[in-house]
């Protein structure tokens, strides 16, 4: 017998947090992060306990987004989160003091399952999961091992992005994993392409989050980042999509 | 201390695997740690033996025992078997802390000693493992 013990706790670690929400959309480089970071902050700001689980293992920049310190954090029966923002929130970067994190296959699996079972999250309304770009190892892992799991999307107009999404939905289709919607990002122009390919999967579409040049300048300050057009956009879709189904 | 959740991670996957076989009672739960996640087998004894639940007839008289096993990585760039006592042994305290926690944290901090790669796999001794539950039926 040779058993691993983790994957039996990981659904107690979750039993007091309503929806847990995963930002996808299988392409790199769409926004995931900063749209996984400010649906979190405007959940939190509606009044909402939220959390943010950075699952990018290989290339973690939630904290980033946040201005977090990532440092080891406090224990006590587990791991608890760090505090940022007025969000709990983890990262492996909170343990890998800014060096690179190669992890592949197996390993991947095996960190992950490690953070799901020693991080104790207690109780919240909401859960926002920075997933990575591709549909591998988080992606499947993450499905099969977080109870309720859900996926809101994001897709910029491009077709690059577009196809890459539309696989996403198929995926999801296929392992049963509720999606919360599908939302544009970094619309530079008006373009139908985001909105036809939800309506097409049968999708809420969340609207759609301008290019916003002063957003690099208020990444790592959670207070600049809720002055921006991107943050005003998100916060729409939270109040819209997401607070209304809570 | 986090190795309470990997406990509670023992004690959950006992009481699945005695009730899937149809045990009455479990006498002994055998569990083996990976040197990789520096656990103490005597700390990690204490944290089963305080999360057992005190009304579970299943595990009423429980032995716990533990076993460590020695890490044994294998590089995939030049195919050198290692161990990881030296490298770490050399680490700085956060550094090894950070790999107790999440052990694949190794490939972040040490490398192959023969060509410094961080591509490696770890073949044994990477965390805990439920090795056996032992009883009656």
């Amino acid at each position: 017998m040779s058993l691993d013990p983790r994957p039996a706790v990981i659904e107690r670690r979750f039993a007091e947090v309503g929806r847990l929400i995963g930002v996808s959309g299988g392409k790199g480089g769409i926004g995931k992060t900063c749209t996984a970071a400010l649906t979190a902050l405007a959940l939190a700001r509606q009044g909402a306990a939220v959390g943010l689980l950075d699952l990018d293992f290989t290339g973690p920049c939630a904290h980033m987004v946040l201005g977090v310190e990532a440092r080891i954090p406090r224990e006590d029966f587990g791991v608890l989160p760090l505090q940022a923002g007025g969000l709990d929130f983890m990262s492996i970067a909170c343990f890998s003091d800014g060096r690179p994190t190669p992890l592949r296959g197996a390993a991947l699996s095996d960190a992950l399952i490690e953070m799901l079972c020693i991080v104790r999250w207690g109780r919240l309304d909401f859960l926002v999961i920075d997933m990575p770009p591709g549909l591998g190892d988080t992606l499947l892992d993450t499905a099969r091992l977080v109870p309720r799991f859900e996926c809101l999307l994001v897709s910029t107009a491009s077709r690059l992005a577009t196809e890459t999404v539309r696989r996403n939905l198929d995926l999801l289709g296929r392992m049963g994993v509720p999606v919360t919607g599908l939302l544009e990002n970094m619309r530079h122009q008006a373009s139908p392409a985001v909105e036809t390919l939800a309506k097409a999967a049968g999708v809420p579409f969340l609207g759609a989050v301008p290019f916003d040049p002063l957003l690099e300048e208020a990444l790592g300050d959670p207070q600049a980042l809720e002055e921006t057009a991107v943050f005003e956009a998100v916060a729409a879709a939270v109040r819209d999509h997401i607070l209304d189904r809570a | 201390m986090h190795e309470w959740a990997l406990a509670e991670g023992v004690v959950q996957t006992t009481l699945e695997t005695a009730r899937e076989n149809g045990l009455r009672r479990v006498s002994v739960i055998r569990v083996t740690v990976g040197q990789l996640q520096q656990i103490s087998p005597a700390f990690f004894q204490k944290a089963i033996d305080q999360v057992i639940p005190t009304d579970e007839p299943l595990l009423e008289g429980v032995s716990v025992a533990i076993e460590t096993e020695e890490a044994a990585c294998r590089c995939r760039a030049c195919n050198t078997e290692f161990g990881v006592e030296e490298a770490l042994d050399a680490l700085g305290g956060d550094a090894a802390e950070s790999i107790h926690f999440i052990p694949e944290l190794a490939q972040t901090f040490m490398a192959c000693p023969a060509c410094g790669s961080p591509d490696y796999t770890v073949e044994r001794g990477r965390g805990v493992v439920l090795a056996a539950v032992e009883g009656e039926t």
